[in-house]
């Protein structure tokens, strides 16, 4: 029999509490609340256990800790085999994750090992009950919102970090944690990690940052760039590009923001010569300010843009840095 | 080796979609359809590897409705070599398929075909589901390579190393083939079909089987009940205008002004 208890899963874990893990956790609970249920984590990889006790504080039910020597590197099939371990004897309500570009891989493997029905990219829950389910997504392009409804007794879905926050406030239970033990294989013999290159960087990451500067081709890239750095390093701010700029080689593919690229939703968020193409909107459009400064006034970005200045970036970001500056 | 391309029709990459007013639907009476760009890049791919010499067919199929032989015809133009069409207009007239119901299906179609090599898009981008792709690598059994943006097939043909891109940067992983990998943007530029690919693409074959008599699916035990429904269709909220400042200065003043920085 299934219950009306909720699953959260948080893998790889990082060795700090990112937004992803307490978007993850306030989608669980909206859940639970729904379903007058229990809720309960599972923290996945090497840096499960040494990350668990930063999630004590949420007061979930219990939280479960996972590594496995397959787990070491991140593959899909190596982390669909633990969580289906875990997770196929416990009748878990609704089965949940952020969704990130590893959520993205290996939680619809395990929709079809588990043969449950699954959504991605939950904007909000709508209602819960036994063998119902109302989830609000956004679609085409993040142009329209589509209320889904799923059937049966279990459901998968990931959110968007940007929508679900989880506080510590009020709480004072303490969450036990437990290790799971694990000892078959979980790796596929056919697949092998061989590595991942990542550019170190200073600045906040993209899906942490409060203040984002984002440049499009307008800024022709170093040149550009070099100047927007100077913007983000006076506002703590991380750095985005559109899709063009990441084909030109000017940045790298993991800064890039919109449908394809990552999902923001920063306090303040500068398109600077951006066109405002419906692919970038739709991974920044619930900023809660955006600034866009284009030459071009016709540019689409000044219709969703809160505050627009029609000016070269050239002139007007330096401008604009010296004039931050100035009174601070 | 044979390498298998999954297709699925969407609306236009910019176009802009409107509610039927029935708040259930979608208004497409006006809207172009054409090949899901991120499959259109698979198409290409498997069309790369195949001018390498390291595959001899490229098979594409999609699970749709009649009018998806468009796409199947431009997928041939662009040079695929044969085409499938697992036909739901049977089934799935007012009830679109699930992912799940999409995945067993393609699981079965590898199953008849047995391809050393499936490419399939990262995301469909009407839906945008994410899904379909890894859930088709389990049912298999396969491993899986998703967000591609290299793909190099070893010359023995037995194995292929695939860049990733993934959250935190590039990845690299080794598959050994029989492997399913799902493109990204930067995998390569499609071509666009010639003239006398057009041409050509008319004469090239283009199965069309019914999904309730694809027997390898029933043998696998069928797709099951829809599980997944789109009750309605929202607009976005209307966003309050914004205004336009006349320079840096009153930019950064305002910014202040609003505690934003
Ligand atoms: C399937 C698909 C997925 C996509 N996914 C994404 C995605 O995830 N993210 C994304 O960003 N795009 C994506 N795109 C691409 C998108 O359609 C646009 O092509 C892209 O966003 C345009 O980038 P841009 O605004 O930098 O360039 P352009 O559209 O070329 O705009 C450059 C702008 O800079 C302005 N400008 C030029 N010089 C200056 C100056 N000196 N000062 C001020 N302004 C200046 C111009 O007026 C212009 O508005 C996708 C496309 C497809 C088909
Ligand atoms: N109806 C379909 N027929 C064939 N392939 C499909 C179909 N729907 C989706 N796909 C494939 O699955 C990929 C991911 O789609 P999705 O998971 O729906 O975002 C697409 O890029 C296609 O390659």
């Amino acid at each position: 029999m299934t219950t009306q208890d909720v699953l959260v899963i948080v893998g790889p874990t990082a060795s700090t509490l990112r937004k992803i893990d307490t978007a993850a956790i306030g989608f669980g609970k909206r859940a639970a609340a729904l379903l007058s249920g229990e809720f309960d984590l599972l923290l996945l990889g090497p840096l499960a256990a040494e990350a668990a006790p930063q999630f004590i504080p949420f007061g979930v039910r219990k939280i479960y800790t996972l590594d496995h020597a397959d787990l070491a590197d991140y593959t899909a099939e190596a982390y669909t085999g633990a969580v289906v371990h875990f997770a196929k004897e416990k009748n878990y309500r609704f089965l949940s994750c952020t969704a990130t570009s590893a959520s993205r891989d290996f939680f619809p493997r395990v929709a079809a090992r588990m043969d449950i029905p699954m959504a991605s990219d939950v904007l909000e829950i709508d209602q819960m009950n036994g063998d119902q389910a109302q989830l609000i997504r956004a679609v085409f392009v993040g142009n329209l919102l589509a209320t889904v409804s799923i059937s049966g007794p279990q459901v998968l879905a990931t959110c968007r970090a940007s929508k679900f926050e989880a506080s510590t406030e009020g709480i004072t239970s303490k969450s036990p944690i437990e290790a799971i033990e694990l000892a078959s294989a979980l790796a596929c013999a056919d697949k092998k990690f061989i590595s991942i290159t990542e550019q170190a960087s200073d600045r906040p990451d993209l899906t942490e940052a409060e203040v984002i500067v984002s440049g499009g081709r307008g800024t022709r890239g170093t040149e550009g760039f070099q100047i927007l750095e100077q913007l983000a390093d006076q506002l703590d701010a991380a750095i985005g590009c559109t899709r063009a700029v990441v084909d030109s080689g000017w940045m790298p593919n993991e800064m890039q923001v919109g449908q394809t690229g990552k999902n923001v939703a920063p306090k303040l968020y500068f398109a600077v010569a951006i066109s405002g193409a419906i692919q970038h909107l739709a991974g920044m459009r619930s900023s809660k300010t955006v600034v866009a400064i284009n030459k071009d006034p016709e540019a689409p970005i000044f219709e969703i843009a809160d505050l627009g200045l029609v000016a070269d970036m050239f002139e007007a970001v330096p401008q604009l840095v010296k004039a931050l500056h100035a009174e601070n | 080796m044979k390498i298998l391309v999954t297709i699925k029709r969407t609306p236009h990459r910019d176009a802009r979609m409107r509610i039927a007013a029935d708040g259930k639907s979608l208004d497409t009476a006006d809207v172009p359809f054409e090949i899901n760009p991120f499959d259109e890049i698979a198409v290409e791919e498997a069309l790369r590897v195949k001018e390498a010499g390291q595959a001899e067919e490229v098979v594409v199929v999609t699970v749709g409705i009649e009018a998806a032989r468009d796409q199947l015809l431009a997928a041939l133009a662009m040079g695929a070599d044969r085409a499938i069409l697992i036909s739901t207009d049977a089934v799935a007239q007012d009830e679109p398929l699930d992912s799940l119901q999409i995945a067993k299906t393609l699981a079965a179609v590898i199953q008849s075909e047995k391809p050393g090599l499936v490419i399939m898009g990262k995301l469909a981008i009407d839906d945008e589901n994410w899904q379909i792709a890894p859930m088709v690598a389990e049912l298999a059994g396969w491993p899986q390579a998703a967000f591609a943006s290299k793909l190099e097939v070893a010359d023995d043909g037995k194995t292929a190393r695939v860049t990733r891109e993934v959250d935190a940067g590039l990845e690299q992983v080794e598959l050994t083939l029989p492997a399913l990998i799902t493109t990204d943007l930067r995998i390569n530029e499609p071509r666009y079909a010639s003239l006398p690919g057009i041409m050509k693409a008319k004469r090239k074959p283009l199965e069309v089987i019914s999904l309730e008599e694809f027997g390898p699916l029933s043998e696998m035990g069928g797709i099951g009940e829809s599980r997944v429904h789109t009750v309605s269709y929202q607009a976005l909220p209307p966003k309050e205008k914004g205004i336009l400042v006349d320079s840096a200065a009153e930019l950064a003043a305002i910014l202040k002004e609003r505690k934003l920085v």
